[in-house]
């Protein structure tokens, strides 16, 4: 009897202290980091510098500044802090990615399907990614709406979703659509389209539809609204296929298109004049270096790999100088991860840029203020500014080196990501295993 | 006309022409226009036998650094180093201020040369199918012009280890020089190992896109009792054979190609790399290894830090495999593909850093700073990507660090090796310096070229 109360006690102990700690660990959105390289990214580096953050926004930039009692302090000195690395290309924290079982299929919604219990959201943070732009699959040439959401681990699905984002719809291109590259099983029939003459057809096919169908809706808005409506006046039926795709053509969405080579951007260009919809960046986009006054005119950002190519046949001239020389030209271009393990090395990734022509300052930009430009939160995060959400990651050296590693990753103030800890964890249970 | 007619017509002619020719090389042909068309070959494209590399910040990688020095090559080899040494005028000259000297890197472990698009089968060379494949050699296969190749070789890799891959014999690896106008040119040592691969860490390895995804699931117990039976065939093959030329009476055995393969490797003179993974296994590797008297080389080695002191017991070098891959146990932490290198260096176990890939080659350097990051000294990742695949390979001899006496195999760099932002200015394989285009440069040169039509 008596051992029980005091197991129960123990664990009461036990449970009292694991809320502490983690309400250590959360600092509540209130943080002060002190003397760390600030790299503000739309601004000059600030060498030991202070970052104040209260509930969550960039409250104070500068230098010896002190904090409310009670604010976690963070010494920073000799790291690196960056705005949080965003990725505008993957698709981690989904329960699926690709309704593939159709071309057509923009009425799925990957905000439906968001996995919050994901591990990649944790590998994610190991590498200083605090946003990403998680999409659905290319498997067909219309795929669904995609969500932004910041990685917050351990929170429900519901509150990582970034609302201010630009709602974006997922085309696709290429030897994917075609499935060039799918192993061919007898007696199982091809989906149409089979050639990119057949991807464009069928987008065209699509747009022309959704015209059609907003023209009836428009039809019926008027005869309802006018003095006399009709008596028997019924609405048209309702597809939510295609009020997906009327949404974009009334320039409520972003089109988001996975493409490599030059031919279909240029014809997906077209298209987007002809129906006047607006394209939010192309993904992948291998050849992108090859058009660039169409994506210039066009206005139109590309969502790359930095040298991750041949590994099929439209990405054999995938050249490594491509995010550097588009950059260059003046396009906005972004660095995408497409993988839940490229995710955690994006900033390695960003920094071999450098060697293709680019400064360190352009080269990190690509990772932050150019990819939360491209999805449209440029407003909230993507730098160090006052006034921005505190989404930041530390480094211990030039995030841009080969020899850097990600120390510490916070979202709106909060840690979400502490080597030091998982350090101080790791050697707490190696010393307690070997106690035993 | 009859066809015979025609023919006959055709020789005439070809005779003809025959004639022609002997008659003007010959004639007009003389030694001094010959001379003449030699030299419209510019004298920077000749390699001279005598070459200095003068001013260069050297990073022997064996020995001192020298602040500022010179390197003076003679056909092929490095003859002297030093802050100051004596430079003789027939030497050509190439001023290094401001540049850093390193020895090339070689590529523990790679496809190049047998993987160009790795979606497109027709492209593919490295994975026969079967599993028992000790009778294909990489060198075989070897696309000398691979588009990866000039890639690597300006990024500062001048060697890599070639290997075969799949089943559980995969074939015979090899040791190339990244330069050469044939495979045989490339040769540093044809047969380097025979590829073996183990089971994986269950569940680790997953395929890309539903591809290539995990080996059959069979344990390492089974994977290597299935060796050591092979291995004993090949030991009773030999012996049966020996019988056979002794004793007439006795028939020579039947050809057994397998055995025939895995001769070299039982009787010590073929190393094997294992493609090794977890703990268990590795303690387990070690003891066939040293029950079958093998030499061996393991590759992979993701859990190789709980085991590190096994491992640097049995001698054993490990070759570190892609450090682009997630930890194979979520238990293990985010980072023990990160600190694995390290800890297995500080234990004492010889290390070396390969990109495991065609495509992704030039990106040795940064898996070994990736690892330096995360605890391995700086400069022992620099050694594990030079001097120790060279020891590892039995080549340290002829390459891997800048000495009297080996291979010119030279860098030259504006910053730290291996780092991302560094550019390779030149590379010398054997005192040769390579021609530092490749598909990334030519084809960024032919779309420039756009913008300048304007």
């Amino acid at each position: 009897m008596k051992n029980q109360s005091l197991k129960i006690i123990f664990f009461l102990a036990l449970s009292i202290l694991l809320v502490f700690s983690g309400s250590w660990l959360l600092a509540g959105g209130n943080l002060l980091i002190k003397n760390a390289t600030i790299l503000p990214v739309t601004g000059e580096p600030i060498p030991k510098g202070d970052v104040l953050i209260i509930n969550g926004l960039i409250k104070q930039i500068g230098q010896n500044l002190t904090a409310p009692a009670g604010t976690r302090i963070i010494e920073a000195s000799g790291k690196y802090l960056i705005p949080g690395i965003i990725d505008t290309h993957t698709h981690i924290a989904l329960s699926g990615t690709n309704e593939g079982t159709d071309a057509v299929t923009p009425e799925v919604n990957m905000a439906e399907v968001i996995n919050a219990d994901d591990t990649s959201i944790f590998t994610a943070l190991s590498g200083g990614v605090t946003m990403v732009h998680t999409m659905h699959g290319s498997a067909n040439v219309i795929g669904g709406m995609n969500v932004v959401l910041k990685l917050k681990w351990g929170k429900p699905s519901e509150q990582l979703i970034v609302k201010e984002a630009y709602p974006t719809l997922k085309f696709a291109l290429g030897e994917n659509v075609k499935q060039s590259n799918r192993v061919l099983i007898p007696g199982r029939l091809q989906r149409y389209p089979a050639t990119r003459m057949g991807a464009n057809a069928l987008i065209r096919r699509e747009l022309l539809r959704a015209r059609d169908y907003m023209a009836e809706w428009d039809r019926y808005e008027k005869l309802k609204n006018s003095k006399n409506p009709p008596a028997n006046l019924l609405p048209p039926r309702r597809d939510l296929r295609l009020e997906t795709l009327a949404d974009l053509l009334r320039g409520k969405l972003y089109a988001r298109c996975h493409a490599y080579v030059a031919t279909e951007m240029v014809e997906f260009l077209n298209l987007a004049k002809e129906f006047g919809f607006k394209v939010g960046a192309f993904e992948h986009a291998w050849e992108a270096y090859k058009i660039t006054d169409e994506l210039l005119s066009a206005g139109v950002g590309i969502s790359v790999f930095i040298d991750s190519w041949a590994y099929k046949m439209e990405a054999a001239e995938g050249i490594a100088y491509n995010a550097a020389y588009c950059t260059q030209r003046g396009i906005l271009v972004s660095i995408n991860s497409d993988s839940a393990e490229r995710i955690r090395r994006l900033f390695n990734e960003a920094g071999k840029a450098v060697k293709y022509g680019l400064t360190r300052d352009e080269a990190l930009k690509m990772i932050t203020i150019n990819a939360a430009k491209q999805l449209g939160v440029d407003r909230l995060v993507g730098s160090i500014e006052v006034g921005k959400q505190a989404d930041l990651a530390l480094f211990n050296e030039h995030p841009m080196s080969a020899y850097t590693r990600c120390d510490l990753t916070i979202i709106e103030g909060e840690v979400y990501f502490d080597r030091e800890q998982i350090i101080k964890e790791r050697e707490e249970a190696s010393a307690k295993k070997g106690g035993n | 006309m009859s066809p015979h007619k025609s023919l006959t017509i055709k020789n005439i002619k070809a005779i003809f022409i025959l004639l022609l020719m002997i008659f003007f090389t010959n004639t007009q042909l003389t030694p001094s226009l010959r001379a003449e068309s030699l030299k419209t070959i510019p004298d920077s494209e000749k390699q001279p036998n005598l070459l200095a590399i003068v001013n260069a910040r050297i990073v022997p990688v064996v020995g001192e650094e020298i602040p500022s020095g010179a390197i003076l090559i003679e056909n092929g080899k490095i003859k002297a180093i030093g802050p100051d040494i004596d430079i003789p005028s027939e030497a050509r000259v190439i001023e290094a201020r401001g540049l850093i000297a390193y020895p090339g890197m070689i590529d523990s472990y790679s496809s190049l040369g047998l993987v160009e698009i790795s979606g497109v089968s027709a492209t593919v060379d490295n994975r026969e199918t079967g599993r028992i494949n000790p009778q294909v050699k990489a060198v075989e296969a070897l696309k000398y012009d691979s588009m990866h190749i000039p890639i690597a070789r300006s990024n500062g890799i001048v060697a890599a280890v070639v290997s075969p891959s799949g089943g559980l014999i995969a074939g015979q690896s090899t040791l190339v020089k990244l330069d050469g106008w044939t495979n045989r040119e490339m040769v540093i040592k044809e047969s380097l190992a025979l590829m073996v691969e183990l089971p994986g860490i269950r569940g680790a390895r997953r395929g890309f896109m539903g591809f290539g995804g995990q080996q059959p699931a069979i344990s390492t117990e089974k994977a290597l009792a299935e060796l050591k039976e092979l291995f004993h065939q090949a030991r009773m093959y030999e012996k049966r054979r020996e019988l056979a030329k002794k004793n007439l009476l006795l028939p020579q055995p039947d050809f057994d190609e397998t055995s025939e393969c895995l001769l070299p490797v039982v009787k010590g003179e073929l190393p094997v790399i294992f493609s090794v993974h977890a703990d268990k296994d590795i303690i387990q590797t070690i003891k066939f290894v040293q029950e079958e008297k093998i030499k061996a080389i393991f590759y992979q080695v993701e859990q190789g830090f709980k085991v590190a002191e096994e491992i640097k017991k049995a001698g054993i070098p490990c070759i570190i495999g892609s450090l682009y891959d997630q930890p194979p146990v979520w238990e293990d932490g985010y980072d023990s593909l990160f600190i694995n290198p390290g800890i297995l260096n500080k234990a004492g176990v010889k290390i070396a850093f390969s990109s495991s890939s065609a495509s992704a080659a030039k990106d040795l350097p940064y898996h070994a700073a990736k690892a330096a990051a995360f605890g391995l000294d700086r400069k022992e990742a620099l050694k594990a990507v030079t001097i120790y695949p060279a020891e590892i390979f039995g080549v340290d001899k002829m390459m891997g660090s800048l000495e009297p006496g080996k291979l010119a195999n030279i860098v030259l760099t504006d910053g730290d090796l291996l780092e991302l932002g560094t550019t390779v200015a030149k590379v010398f394989i054997e005192g040769k310096e390579v021609d530092m285009g490749n598909r990334y440069t030519e084809l960024m040169e032919k779309f420039k070229k756009r913008e300048k039509e304007k």
